[in-house]
């Protein structure tokens, strides 16, 4: 840049700041395919198995699975008793469990106090059960005022709670991963489990959102 | 340490942004690649999680603010696979039918150990301190008392696991702050729990 005289020729800035862009993009890329090739030349990863990796979380795992625990919890008051006594043994009834869910606790919301889940110091969560986390909740912001101003992290959600609502805040700071189990709408009494799981979203059992309400669902 | 990584209750972050709807898991093929790569290298038995924690918490403060989570990965699994010999192979490769079975199986932390000082409604404090080695008690609760709400079993100790001193396991609990004692009048926390092995704690006097 510095050998070339300033030009107003537009093709010129036009092509300097795409190969700026492109360049940029691409310096991770070329720097993760260097480091990717490195390993497996020297036998240290199976690119089958990277793929494979990928694929199941991508893929397969998700918060579907955690909504069917919040559901069978509702609905199944023996289950619910298991669950809030020993989360890692209720959850693998439904056939979830290892990496990263490996010491499940679950903590159910209350009319008087909501939970709020966070990792403040990287990006624990538990994987399960809620799939891989979503950028916000590994990002500074969140870990940042979680612990400190949880309704201020709902307001930035849109939610707000009832007057008086007292908020628990739990950091995963130890290799226990926590689940949030929301509040059951009002009016849904009369759905099944599969119509209640779908009321519940990712967020509700993080603690940063509430199950969706019933109305519509039994449609 | 007190490094970038420790965020708690810090302020100048902005809002939260959260996800739009049907969010793609990945913003870039690169970090596709990252996240199969730092998952698969994980389990070939090199490092402990506690290290890879280590050297993420280490890199420089604008990397780790600027670089995005799977450039913060990206930038410790470099570092981390500078540490090894590549010329050696790994004690366990991960071939692709062993995926699932190492994802379904984990990796527990639960071990036999000392048994537990403290139960639950004891009044305990956090040791005031600042090592620069790799510790999971966070900065904010340092100092601060709260009360022991459960006993979760001995678990392997970061603290020296993630320097290869050992797993040391130590007991481990659910150890519950109220807002105000860690943040005053300027919290809308009404508790604040953290999970907390023993070394880090003292007794503060009495139960709750």
């Amino acid at each position: 840049m510095a050998d070339h005289p300033h030009t107003h020729d537009h093709d010129h800035d036009h092509d300097h700041d795409h190969d700026h862009d492109h360049s940029h993009l691409s310096e991770m890329e070329v720097r993760v395919r260097a480091l990717q090739s490195l390993l497996e030349e020297k036998g240290h990863v199976d690119p089958d198995a990277v793929n494979e990796l990928i694929s199941v979380y991508e893929n397969e795992v998700g918060p579907k699975n955690g909504a069917k625990v919040v559901a069978r919890a509702w609905t199944d008051p023996d289950y619910a008793q298991r669950l809030f006594a020993d989360a890692t043994a209720a959850i693998a009834e439904l056939g979830f469990s290892g990496r990263q869910g490996e010491h499940m606790v679950a903590v159910p919301n209350t009319a008087e106090t909501h939970n709020m889940v966070v990792c403040t110091l990287c990006s624990c969560y538990p994987w399960p059960v809620l799939g891989a986390p979503p950028v916000w909740y590994k990002s500074a912001p969140y870990r940042a005022k979680a612990v400190a101003d949880p309704a201020g992290v709902l307001a930035d959600f849109g939610v707000s709670l009832p007057e008086g609502t007292k908020i628990r805040v739990w950091d995963s700071t130890a290799e226990l991963r926590y689940m949030v189990v929301p509040l059951r709408p009002a009016g849904t009494e009369g759905l099944t489990e599969d119509q209640l799981a779908a009321l519940v979203t990712r967020d509700s059992m993080i603690g940063t959102g509430l199950a969706l309400p019933g109305d519509g669902a039994a449609a | 340490m007190n490094g970038p990584a420790d965020l708690g209750g810090k302020h100048g972050f902005g809002p939260v942004v959260p996800d739009a709807p049907g969010e793609p898991m990945f913003h870039a093929p690169w970090e596709r690649t990252v996240f199969g790569l730092t998952l698969a290298m994980g389990t070939t038995g090199q490092w402990t999680l506690d290290h890879s924690r280590f050297m993420r918490e280490t890199l420089p403060h604008v990397t780790y603010y600027t670089a995005g989570y799977y450039g913060i990965w990206f930038g410790a699994l470099e570092r981390l696979v500078a540490e090894i010999d590549l010329d050696q192979p790994p004690p366990r490769l991960l071939t692709v039918d062993q995926v699932r079975p190492v994802l379904a199986r984990g990796g527990p932390v639960d071990r036999p150990g000392p048994a537990p000082r403290f139960t639950a409604g004891d009044r305990v404090r956090v040791k005031p301190m600042n090592p620069a080695t790799h510790t999971r008690a966070p900065a904010y609760v340092r100092g601060h008392v709260g009360t022991i709400e459960a006993f979760r079993g001995t678990h392997v100790f970061p603290d020296t696991n993630a320097h290869g001193l050992g797993e040391n396991p130590q007991p481990l609990y659910t150890v519950v702050f109220e807002g105000a004692e860690l943040w005053g009048a300027d919290t809308t926390a009404s508790a604040v729990s953290a999970d907390l092995w023993e070394p880090y704690l003292e007794p503060a006097g009495g139960t709750a």
